[in-house]
């Protein structure tokens, strides 16, 4: 039998169904037994990557689709936002984002390009592949008290 | 999914009221309400989160073009009753240590008894 559970949403590229998507994994992450605090950092990252791929790769096309996927573990789920759009480079997106400085003068702050960094900071593992369109591959592992708490949550 | 914008206006003072989720579709709908405050030298801003049960890096973008105009206006701004929830995302961007942000008064249990 296979180790995890997968499911896939294909939605269309407009920005009324992020919140759909962030609800159906918000109910995954639950299936999967993460804290409170666990499945809200899961919903902000696939959010943020759901509103990449629609507002990155599809810039300049209405008919655009993102495919939303989920694997469910015992002990951890990764989620995949893809794109079929153009691609970009994501080292270089990475070096222009990242958090604020306490020295900076509130006029000179920056007003985007926080939503890579909160992707890497609230996942355990992020991976990006650029190839025909953008992947972003994360993965939240269960702490381990709420493995024990959920152990039979699922059944493989 | 729904967002709503309640802005109290008395003289010299805003109150904001953000209520439901802030997202890619949410908040341009608050940048464009925010827009249509009107800030003139030592208007006192005060945006009340109590209400707030989601928000991402859309969000963040409008509060901080919000916050920015406010300052650039020479009006005073507070970002008020943040859940711990919504504290952390501020801390993890590092603009807790930017702007004025007051967390939620939350009685303990301890308190409470």
């Amino acid at each position: 039998m296979r180790e995890f559970d997968y499911m896939e949403m294909r939605v269309p590229a407009k920005t009324q169904y992020v919140g759909v998507a962030r609800l159906a994994i918000s109910g995954l992450a639950n299936r999967v037994g993460f804290s409170y605090d666990d499945i809200e950092d899961v919903k902000i990252a696939a959010s943020e990557a759901i509103t990449n791929a629609i507002q990155h790769a599809y810039a300049d096309k209405e008919d655009g689709e993102v495919v939303i996927g989920c694997a469910l573990y015992k002990d951890k789920m990764e989620i995949m936002v893809a794109d079929y759009g153009r691609s970009f480079k994501f080292e270089e997106v990475k070096e222009k984002v990242g958090p604020y400085h306490e020295e900076e003068d509130v006029q000179f702050i920056r007003e985007g390009g926080l939503g890579l960094y909160l992707i890497e900071s609230l996942m355990d593992e992020v991976k990006v592949l650029n190839d025909n369109g953008v992947t972003v591959f994360m993965t939240k592992f269960v702490s381990r008290e709420q493995v024990n708490d959920h152990a039979e949550t699922i059944s493989f | 999914m729904d967002f709503k914008l309640d802005v109290v206006e008395e003289t010299g003072k805003v109150q904001a009221i953000l209520q439901g989720e802030i997202d890619a579709y949410t908040a341009p709908v608050l940048r464009e309400q925010l827009d249509g405050i009107s800030i003139s030298e030592g208007t006192q801003v005060e945006l009340n989160f109590s209400n707030v049960n989601y928000m991402d890096s859309t969000g963040l973008s409008v509060i901080v073009a919000f916050y920015k105009s406010v300052v650039a206006n020479g009006g005073d701004i507070v970002l008020t009753c943040l859940s711990e929830r919504l504290k952390r995302l501020f801390d993890i961007t590092g603009l807790t240590d930017i702007m004025n942000i007051e967390v939620r008064k939350v009685i303990s249990n301890n308190e409470r008894i």
